[in-house]
């Protein structure tokens, strides 16, 4: 069971490559605004992606007021909800969690976690970051574009996507929302790009892929993924940018728009749907995948205890990311596709459901027989397996293609994507801000806001998305600016749907808690050390914190075993860092 | 220990929501209560998989959170338990997807005796058509819609002269007859939608797209849009009236033909303009 390789202990000449060409900043500028650190350029992502997700917040208040609320609030009108609801969901998905997820934390953590110096090609990352920026500023600009933004929802699917019933149709919205994704793609190949090399050909001596710690298994495979994908989401939004701006027809089929015959003829909205959804389900993974990669290690780290069954997760990881790209019409299920395309989709969807379960079984496996610290980012992972496996688990009722068709388009669909991808993956995030803060600034955030802001947080949020559930299994459909008199809806749903507004605000007031304690904890809070967590993976053993550009000082690290020698018996403590050499001391090898 | 209670709590709670709470499907009116029952399956093994894994994890926390002196165990992998995981997982996955498929299978295998109903989305009105005394639709086209003949029915089609046209107005459908509905969108994505019937299908301009069912009790129900449609999308609403046979056949007796239709815009063109009125 535990494979050994001889002299796997003994120590190894330091590697003679030393600082590499690095571009050195020369100036205030070239250091904190144009920097080719990737540690910089991790926080600018990150702190311009929070940034806009909490304009994404702010509209989630607002269309729960409307939901919660119906008639109460003059300034939200028709127009106004579907804006709120289409820029909340593109946000949410694209500018906040790809963006944090892989720009942020793949900046920040695969250099420092492969034992590289920097990422490879750190010009082109820099301008990964400005053109992203230049996506976020063009996606906010149509806020104040004549019209507004789009409200096509966030699939944007066509022909109502460009019609003048849909707000941003006819105006500016629609072609701000295709232009910023064009651009936003543009930046983020260049950033993907660079993440998959630095993984490749970037890792210190002695870091074999069987050694990577699965945060970098995560962010490398969903960058695959995103790579594959994203061109799939570029060509449909030039597709319908065209037919927008020139007249064309590729997904316009003959129209009668308000009674008046429209030039269109021959096109294919369906086809969009494909094209949208061959990204848009890789794209699930994508958040998960760097979420599934960083839990895993949270857990691990805080429970002492080698993550459970490594080769297992590593190869569910690939799995899953492969699957990903063939059960994309899920999602289309009641679209009008060929009817016998429910057969193979509904198969293959339930077939990524065992190396996803797989998943979660190691990962309480993790936790069985540990030494479990209930430390916030253990807490907010064990938020994060709640909330997983329920939005995971309802999965399977959409997923089976039958079951989808009563589900489909009504609350339910909504409850299971936010408890899925939406909670469960910023669960995570916070657990890692939590969890890494202490390397990017020297100090620890604070304890008592974290517990608040964790309790309010996980508890409110599935007291939100638990009971939505049944408000769709009721029958009430999604996208409905006002539900109205419907005969099959008791008076009942509309108390819960209050109920659900009211938690929505208070889990978004948590999250003001969080960027307080964010901001005050840089200067006021308890100094953290170079090792806080007694952690094993390479970021933890640089030699100043924060590190300094360059990771590594003079010597690059020699890496010397696994990322989870935790609690190895007969080990001096209960952790030896990757780069320790352990002479006379056999442990788990996991590459052989 | 606040963890482990809480923890403990949220799964009970979420199972006693489950059972206790007023929200669940509204009663069924079609032949589809085999989709209700591949939801209960679902359920019952989602939600026992739900709560074993947060009681486990409660249990763990409670036994093994750290306590002065404690150490965690050494076990990078245990293939035993591990296979033994992924085999009763694929079951249970296999238990859900055989009776899923076997039924989606009678979803879209349309018994030969199924009568033809078109239903046609616009921004924001339901339209439908039935066949006339000639038992089939005629042809239609987009292309072909002008303000006198709002559903583009092709007019040298034989078929479409004695085709029933309801514009704006009630659906009816006679109980116990298998009925294939015929879905047509002139603009937009729609979709066809009605609680009780549990089926619903997108109706996309360019192609026509198709469910059926047999009604299964007479009564009224909501027509609602499922795909966003624009800003009108929640008004978009329509009736379906589940009938007895003899109500049925009275009810078809008063509906107007798409040539008696023809006959009366051109000898009276306001009513034309009220149509084309109706239609935006």
């Amino acid at each position: 069971m535990v494979d050994v390789r001889s002299g796997i202990g003994e120590a190894l000449p330091p590697p003679e490559v030393e600082d590499v060409e690095l571009y050195h900043p020369h100036s205030w500028w070239t250091k904190y605004v144009f920097s080719q650190d990737a540690k910089i350029i991790a926080i600018q992502y990150a702190t311009t992606a929070i940034a806009i997700g909490m304009v994404a917040l702010v509209l989630s208040w607002l269309m729960r007021l409307q939901l919660g609320f119906p008639g109460t609030f003059d300034f939200i009108d028709a127009d106004a909800y579907y804006q709120f609801i289409t820029m909340h969901g593109m946000i949410m998905v694209i500018y906040l969690l790809t963006a944090l997820f892989l720009g942020g934390f793949g900046n920040y953590l695969i250099p420092l976690m492969v034992g590289a110096r920097d990422m490879v090609f750190p010009y082109a990352n820099m301008l990964s970051y400005w053109i992203y920026l230049l996506a976020v500023l063009v996606l906010v600009a149509s806020f104040f574009a004549p019209g507004g933004p789009t409200g096509a929802g966030w699939t944007l699917y066509p022909p109502q996507a460009v019609l003048s019933g849909t707000p941003g149709g006819k105006d500016w919205g629609i072609i701000l929302m295709l232009a910023s994704l064009i651009i936003f793609i543009i930046g983020f190949t260049m950033g993907g790009l660079n993440y998959v090399v630095t993984v490749l050909q970037g890792r210190a001596r002695g870091m074999t892929l069987m050694r990577l710690p699965l945060t970098v298994w995560g962010i490398f495979t969903a960058t695959v993924m995103a790579l594959l994908a994203f061109p799939a989401l570029f060509v449909a939004c030039v597709m319908m940018l065209f037919d927008r701006l020139l007249g064309t027809s590729f997904f316009m089929p003959a129209i009668v728009e308000m009674g008046e015959q429209l030039q269109h003829g021959g096109g294919s909205p369906i086809l969009f749907q494909h094209l949208f959804w061959f990204f848009g389900h890789p794209e699930v993974y994508i958040v998960a995948l760097p979420a599934f990669g960083i839990v895993s290690d949270l857990i691990s780290t805080h429970a002492r205890k080698n993550i459970f069954g490594y080769r297992m997760m590593v190869w569910a990881i690939v799995i899953i990311g492969g699957l990903s790209f063939i059960v994309w019409a899920h999602h289309m299920y009641v679209s009008g596709m060929n009817p016998y395309f429910g057969f193979f989709f509904a198969t293959t969807t339930l077939i990524i459901a065992v190396p996803t379960a797989i998943k979660v079984y190691n990962w309480v496996l993790t936790l069985w027989r540990g030494n479990i610290h209930l430390t916030l980012p253990m807490l907010f992972a064990l938020g994060f397996i709640v909330t997983f496996v329920n939005g995971g688990l309802t999965g399977l009722f959409l997923g089976n293609v039958v079951v989808d068709v009563p589900l489909s388009d009504t609350m339910f669909v909504v409850a299971h994507f936010h408890m899925v991808m939406g909670v469960a993956p910023i669960m995570v995030i916070f657990g890692a801000i939590y969890h890494w803060y202490p390397k990017m600034t020297g100090r620890m955030l604070n304890e008592a806001l974290g517990q608040i802001h964790f309790w309010v947080t996980f508890l409110g949020a599935y007291l939100i998305f638990f009971p939505m559930h049944y408000v769709g299994l009721v029958g009430v459909p999604r996208r409905y600016y006002e539900l109205g008199e419907m005969a099959f809806v008791q008076d009942s749903v509309h108390s819960l749907n209050a109920f659900i507004s009211v938690m929505a605000l208070i889990v978004g007031a948590a999250q003001i808690v969080f960027l307080f304690n964010l901001a005050w904890s840089v200067r006021h809070g308890r100094d953290a050390g170079g090792n806080p967590w007694r952690a094993t993976t390479l970021e933890w053993q640089t030699p100043e914190t924060p590190p300094a550009h360059g990771n590594w000082g003079k010597e690059l690290p020699v890496v010397y075993r696994w990322a989870y020698d935790y609690s190895v018996p007969g080990a001096a403590e209960d952790f030896i860092p990757q780069n320790q050499p352990t002479p006379g001391l056999v442990t788990h090898e996991a590459s052989s | 220990m606040a963890v482990v209670v809480i923890l403990v709590l949220l799964a009970a709670g979420s199972v006693l929501f489950h059972l206790l709470s007023p929200w669940w499907w509204t009663p069924i009116a079609s032949n589809w209560n085999y989709i209700d029952n591949t939801i209960i399956i679902t359920f019952w093994i989602t939600g026992i998989a739900f709560t074993a894994v947060v009681l486990f994890m409660a249990y763990c926390v409670l036994r093994f959170r750290h306590r002065p002196g404690t150490t965690a165990a050494y076990e990078p992998e245990n293939k035993k338990l591990e296979g033994w995981l992924a085999t009763s997982t694929t079951l249970g996955v296999a238990a859900m997807l055989a009776p899923g498929l076997f039924v989606w299978n009678q979803f879209i295998t349309v018994p030969q005796d199924a009568t033809e109903v078109e239903v046609i989305g616009q921004q924001w009105l339901w339209s439908f058509r039935l066949p006339g005394a000639d038992g089939r639709l005629g042809t239609s086209e987009t292309r072909d819609i002008t303000p006198e003949n709002t559903l583009g029915l092709n007019r040298n089609d034989a078929a479409s002269l004695d085709d029933l046209i309801i514009e704006g107005g009630e659906l009816h459908l006679p109980i116990g007859k298998p009925v294939k509905m015929l879905l047509r969108s002139v603009d937009v994505l729609h979709d066809f939608y009605v609680p009780e019937f549990r089926a619903k299908m997108d109706m996309v301009p360019g192609m026509v797209t198709y469910f059926w069912l047999t009604p299964t009790r007479t009564g009224t129900f909501e027509i609602l849009c499922a795909e966003l449609c624009g800003v009108g999308h929640p008004q978009m609403r329509g009736t379906v009236v589940v009938d007895t046979e003899e109500d049925y056949q009275a009810w078809l007796a008063e509906q107007q033909s798409f040539s008696q239709l023809s006959a009366s815009s051109e000898a009276n063109p306001a009513a034309t303009s009220i149509a084309a009125a109706a239609a935006q």
